[in-house]
């Protein structure tokens, strides 16, 4: 097979989309009960709701002349399966996940911890993600280095 | 500058070969996408032109013009084809999303004269997409 010349002037990114569904409870330790009850509203209930959320993952590099990929899709399912879908999905964010053990597992806060997650994918850079809490809420992340600070706290 | 979107929908067949790797490997790197007798997509093309408003017509360009542009670069060249023997632009390249969606990009950037081609979102599933941007460093056109 010829090798073409891969990508030149144009960036090529590869975006896959994965389903997970999962619990959450948003509460922040630094609030009153009333506070959390008016910050978060139904989203403060003790016993938790869930979501079926979407992830979209967005990397990109070069485009591999005898494959015609930037990564293999089984190696990139391969990577998300094990580092989010497994330890995330049909889980309760706040109780199994040591990430939101102080964090609020707002969907803004997930998004921080699933890039966080996939960033070390050694086939292609990791560009973004976004996760979509229901059809109307979505969230997108690519990596900005002061979110740490931000992220301590609750962001809504 | 506004981005302006535009969506089509084409229907095409292709497989995963690569005549440099053995059976074996093709098998392994390609998977089920190696059948040899092919398989097919419902394609979803979405292609975004950014530009300034003209403040005579309010467009950034006629829609009625990309799609026409649409049509004869991408339709009649793609839909309901085989992309391995029928399409010359994907001849010598694995027909990935990535691939597909870069020739699209190769074809349309020169035909789009008002606004700029900003993207090109191919969607091979709801599940898999290729995006591609003007790269900004530059660089030979591939």
């Amino acid at each position: 097979m010829p090798a073409q010349a891969q990508n030149g002037a144009v960036k090529v990114v590869l975006g896959r989309r994965y389903h997970f569904s999962a619990s959450h409870r948003l509460h922040s330790a630094v609030f009153s009960e009333e506070e959390n009850s008016r910050v978060y509203g139904k989203c403060n209930n003790p016993h938790g709701h869930g979501h079926n959320y979407v992830l979209e993952v967005l990397i990109s590099g070069a485009v591999d002349p005898a494959t015609g990929m930037i990564a293999n899709l089984a190696d990139l399912d391969g990577f998300v399966e094990r580092a989010v879908l497994e330890p995330l999905d049909h889980r309760s964010l706040n109780e199994e996940v040591a990430a939101f053990r102080d964090t609020v597992p707002t969907t803004e806060n997930l998004c921080i911890e699933i890039f966080e997650r996939l960033k070390s994918f050694p086939k292609a850079k990791l560009e973004s993600v976004r996760v979509q809490e229901t059809s109307n809420n979505s969230f997108e992340y690519a990596g900005n280095a002061d979110h740490l600070e931000e992220s301590k706290g609750p962001s809504r | 500058m506004v981005l302006l979107t535009r969506k089509i929908e084409f229907a095409a067949s292709h497989f995963y070969h690569n005549p440099d790797f053995s059976p074996d490997e093709n098998r392994r790197v390609f998977g089920k996408c190696n059948n040899p007798h092919g398989h097919g997509h419902n394609y979803s093309l979405e292609v975004t032109v950014a530009g300034e408003p003209n403040p005579v017509t309010g467009m950034v360009l006629d829609l009625k013009d990309l799609k026409e542009i649409l049509e004869c670069e991408v339709m009649q060249r793609m839909d309901h084809r085989h992309l391995n023997y029928e399409v010359p632009e994907l001849q010598g390249q694995i027909p990935t999303c990535e691939n597909i969606a870069r020739v699209i990009w190769n074809l349309l950037e020169p035909r789009i004269k008002q606004g700029k081609l900003h993207r090109v979102r191919l969607y091979e599933t709801p599940d898999l997409f290729a995006d591609c941007y003007r790269n900004a460093t530059g660089g030979a056109a591939a």
